[in-house]
């Protein structure tokens, strides 16, 4: 037991990271608002982020930028997470953009951000 | 009762809609009126829809649990947090970190992976923030289809605030604010190669300075020097500028061919190639972005 | 220098994103269809060439993207299987664009048209990427681009039933990608590769050491799950009904015929490359595959009986003929794979035909869509009416014709597999029954003369025309020419295999 409760503080970041992203997967599953469902895909990518950024990190090694002209792997943390979350994080922010945009615009026409309701007021709508 | 099922096919077959193919004998009359006389509007199929509706969201629930279950055990079996061992730690990363100043030319080791080794995925992530921005221009921008008289009197109700109630402790605080932060935008963005920055938290904060201006003093006043053709002018530059640089690298480097771009001295503003050239393109099309975003979520119009 | 043909691949991709990129410049929208329309054909052309000169030497080059070879640097990766599939997507993006530009003209304003070919550009760039990628971030990145391309072509046509099948079909689109993307940072985690040859590599060393297994395991199902929540497969495959029906009638062809298929595509080489077919074998992940596979043909067929509106009903039939691509995938032979890869081809191919043939109907008279109202069109436009019998009957499976071809593959490589054999013959018989109950009503309704034909005989169409003698004559020679293409299909399966 206590050596279970020592592993978890050692992974305490991927934990946490899994923790997020079961929240954030079933908000963006199951919950009718539509912006607590953006809040969720939003929770849902940065706890993946924050699984990834953390696979980079050595203990006692300082950051990937060229300091005291050292050129040796040993002194710097791997640089390779920290670009994939770059690229990630745009990613994310842009498909949240567009999500936005759609729940505005159904928003400006029917008063609602309720999925249940938008799916109903637009059925009874001509094709 | 055979002739009334054969009728039904033949008219089902004729591709009649289902609420005329239904058997017309007086028995099923009856029992149709019977049941509609039990259920009193759509309570029957409020009953069914909300049935349908736990059910759904009993499996959602379990199968959300069994994931985060499946991954938390996973956790443990993966290689230890902050290990010097672990798989992603190998010839890969060394490459980077020893001979990154040298083949690249930029001093910051995570710019020079994602604009010089693994380029291609950066362009792909620039061509989303881009498809962004134009998905959400083909939603809002005013048009035809989605014009209303209340959005229209809001909308000139907004115009007439902007001009007529302008805030002067704002307007002040921001025209002394405002240049700093552009200033630090462009810093960032043309020292991305040098410190940790580059082109798309530089053209972020320079974005935020834009939308920091249009908030206070007003989208017309934006307007007057950043419409949608510059907007559009200058997403296309940059991006066409981005493409060809990458797409001359990319040509050079799959035939073998030199690129004759000097990387010059390593810490030096100029230097490193075409890094600071895709950085400040990176730059300028995540400002048009972020702005495009704020003025088309707020007023509809670029 | 390399062989010019070598530089093809990355030519086809930058050429459909630079035009995506210059498309905001033009005013109106007549011209822009005409330059993405050309540059779909000429992405076809190039590829066709490609696919010739690769099939003809059994090649497999690999093309560094930048100055640094793999694993330092990114590369893309061509063969002959890639090559053809990159043909088919052109083609079948071009001939699609013709058929729709009415309904396009229709369904979207003017001065957003242009926006609308930004995105068919992007689409058509992202799916080559992932038939080319060998790098699986790469992957991950290009299929963000083919989500939000896919979900901006389904709301175009701009009514709010549209946007909230949208909304839908991006909600469960972001869950696929969320599953996918923690699968690839799993196994960067357990491998510290991301492109595909060192990948495999480890996989394979972490394999036979018995090192990281429950990882590999996890990884392989979330990388599996997270694809095929994309591409409909059974159970989720709620959202394609409304998404495609609604949409303008290009979308309709290109999402049914292509996007589809690019995440299969990639699906299968991850199987191939990274993963190694007996991996997957052995995780008995082919066999869940195979059973949801025969549950999607089963349980699309019979929705699509129930459906009135024609692009619905075409809908609901490419869940069915997804089935089948997951039932060849399933059987877990080489030969189950070919065939299940005959069957992205034929659907490829047939789908947007009866998109294209049903949105012209559909103009013809008078913008009806339900097949009571439809009754007659055919007899207006015989050509139009022509296309979507040729459509159906490839569907149900008649010889001469795609779908027969791709039915019998199946049937044949499941005669290898003991265990699947019988449920496999079954499915694909009592399968071909349900699809004749539906596609041979709606084509005999629309051939029956009724009070609701026009009156006035049909404007002539010349794009439309290209667009359904084009497609029909792809269905007609996939159902003729079947030897040269399966033995391409093999041999670059074989050649992924290989790495």
């Amino acid at each position: 037991m206590k050596e279970l409760f020592k592993l978890a503080v050692v992974y305490r970041f991927e934990l946490g990271a899994i923790l997020l992203f079961g929240i954030g997967f079933m908000n963006l599953l199951l919950q009718k608002n539509l912006i607590r469902k953006i809040i969720g895909f939003n929770v849902m990518d940065s706890s993946v982020f924050l699984f990834l950024a953390s696979q980079g990190y050595i203990e006692g090694r300082i950051a990937p930028v060229l300091t005291n002209g050292s050129m040796q792997a040993a002194t710097y943390v791997n640089p390779i997470p920290a670009g994939l979350v770059l690229t990630g994080i745009v990613v994310s922010v842009s498909v949240s953009a567009f999500f936005l945009a759609l729940v505005q615009r159904l928003y400006l026409k029917y008063g609602t951000v309720e999925f249940d309701e938008i799916m109903l007021l637009a059925k009874k709508e001509a094709e | 009762m055979k002739n009334e099922w054969f009728r039904a096919l033949v008219r089902w077959i004729d591709g009649e809609p289902a609420h005329d193919r239904r058997i017309r004998t007086p028995e099923g009359q009856r029992v149709r009126r019977a049941r509609r006389a039990q259920r009193t509007g759509e309570q029957f199929s409020d009953q069914a829809a909300k049935r349908f509706a736990w059910g759904y969201r009993i499996s959602a629930v379990v199968i959300c649990l069994s994931i985060v279950c499946t991954l938390l055990y996973t956790v443990f079996q993966l290689p230890l947090f902050g290990a010097a061992d672990s798989p992603a730690n190998n010839e890969v990363v060394e490459r980077y970190i020893e001979k990154g100043v040298e083949e690249t030319g930029a001093v910051n080791f995570v710019t020079g992976m994602i604009l010089d080794y693994r380029a291609f995925d950066t362009f792909g992530e620039s061509s989303v923030l881009f498809l962004a921005v134009t998905s959400v221009l083909i939603l809002l921008l005013r048009d035809k289809n989605n014009i209303s008289e209340e959005e229209d009197l809001l909308t000139a109700h907004e115009f007439f605030i902007e001009r007529e109630m302008q805030d002067l402790i704002l307007q002040k605080v921001v025209a002394v604010v405002m240049p700093c932060i552009l200033l630090f935008g462009i810093y960032v963005v043309l020292n991305g190669h040098i410190s940790p920055g580059g082109g798309f938290s530089g053209g972020a904060i320079m974005g935020g300075g834009l939308i920091l201006y249009g908030a206070s003093f007003g989208i017309l006043a934006v307007r007057r020097f950043f419409n949608r053709r510059t907007f559009t002018a200058i997403t296309t530059a940059a991006l066409l500028t981005y493409a060809a640089s990458k797409a001359y690298s990319f040509f050079t480097g799959a035939n073998g061919l030199e690129t004759g771009i000097p990387l010059g001295t390593p810490g030096a503003i100029l230097s490193s190639g075409l890094i600071l050239v895709l950085d400040i393109c990176v730059g300028a099309v995540v400002t048009c972005t972020m702005y495009g975003f704020y003025a088309l979520f707020a007023r509809g119009r670029l | 220098m390399l062989p010019w043909y070598q530089n093809i691949p990355f030519a086809c991709i930058f050429l459909c994103m630079v035009n995506g990129i210059t498309m905001p410049l033009y005013r109106r929208g007549r011209r822009a269809f005409a330059v993405t329309a050309g540059v779909s054909f000429a992405v076809f052309a190039l590829s066709a060439v490609l696919a010739v000169i690769l099939a003809a030497g059994g090649e497999r080059f690999v093309y560094k993207m930048g100055h640094f070879p793999a694993p330092w640097g990114n590369e893309i990766a061509a063969d002959p299987l890639t090559a053809m599939l990159s043909a088919m997507f052109g083609l079948v993006t071009g001939l699609s664009l013709l058929g729709g530009r009415a309904a396009q003209e229709a369904d979207i304003l003017a001065p957003k048209q242009p926006y609308y070919f930004v995105m068919v550009s992007m689409l058509l760039a992202a799916l080559q990427a992932l038939a080319y990628t060998n790098d699986i971030f790469t992957g991950y990145v290009f299929i963000e681009i083919s989500t939000i391309a896919a979900c901006a072509i389904v709301m175009a046509r701009d009514t709010a039933r549209t946007i909230a099948a949208t909304i839908r079909y991006l909600v469960i689109s972001l869950l696929g990608s969320g599953l996918f993307l923690i699968g690839i940072v799993l196994l960067y985690c357990i491998t510290g590769h991301l492109l595909m040859p060192q990948v495999s590599e480890k996989v394979m060393e972490l394999w036979n050491t018995g090192r990281y297994t429950e990882p590999l395991t996890m990884v392989v199902g979330f990388i599996t799950v997270g694809l095929c929540i994309k591409c409909a497969l059974f159970p989720f495959h709620a959202w394609l009904p409304l998404a495609h029906g609604g949409a303008t009638t290009s979308s309709s062809a290109i999402l049914s015929g292509l996007v589809l298929k690019g995440y299969i595509v990639l699906l299968i080489k991850l199987y191939y490359s990274v993963f190694t077919i007996e991996v997957v074998r052995s995780l008995k992940i082919t066999s869940v595959l195979f059973v949801f596979g025969i549950a999607g043909m089963l349980i699309g067929s019979v929705q699509a009986i129930r459906e009135e509106h024609i692009k619905r009903m075409l809908a609901y039939s490419s869940i069915a003929q997804i089935g089948y691509v997951f039932l060849g995938i399933g059987l877990g032979t080489e030969a189950g794979m070919a065939a299940a890869v005959y069957q992205i081809f034929v659907h490829g191919v047939t789908k947007p035909l009866l998109f294209v043939c049903a949105g012209r109907l559909t103009e013809v008279q008078g913008h009806e869509k339900s097949l009571y109202r439809l009754r007659g069109a055919a007899v207006t436009d015989p050509l139009a009416g022509a296309g979507f019998t040729l459509g159906a009957l490839s569907m149900v499976g008649l010889p001469l014709l795609g779908g027969f071809m791709a039915k019998w593959l199946l049937a044949a490589s499941s005669l290898a597999t003991l265990p699947k054999l019988w449920p496999a013959l079954l499915a694909l018989a009592a399968s071909s029954v349900l699809n004749a109950l539906y596609y041979v009503p709606a084509v005999i309704a629309l051939w029956t003369p009724s009070g609701f034909m026009a009156e006035k005989p049909a404007k002539k169409a010349p794009l439309f025309l290209l667009s359904a003698l084009g497609l029909a004559a792809g269905v007609i020679l996939l159902g003729v020419c079947c030897a040269p293409l399966m033995e391409a299909i093999m041999a670059g399966l074989r050649l992924l295999e290989a790495i």
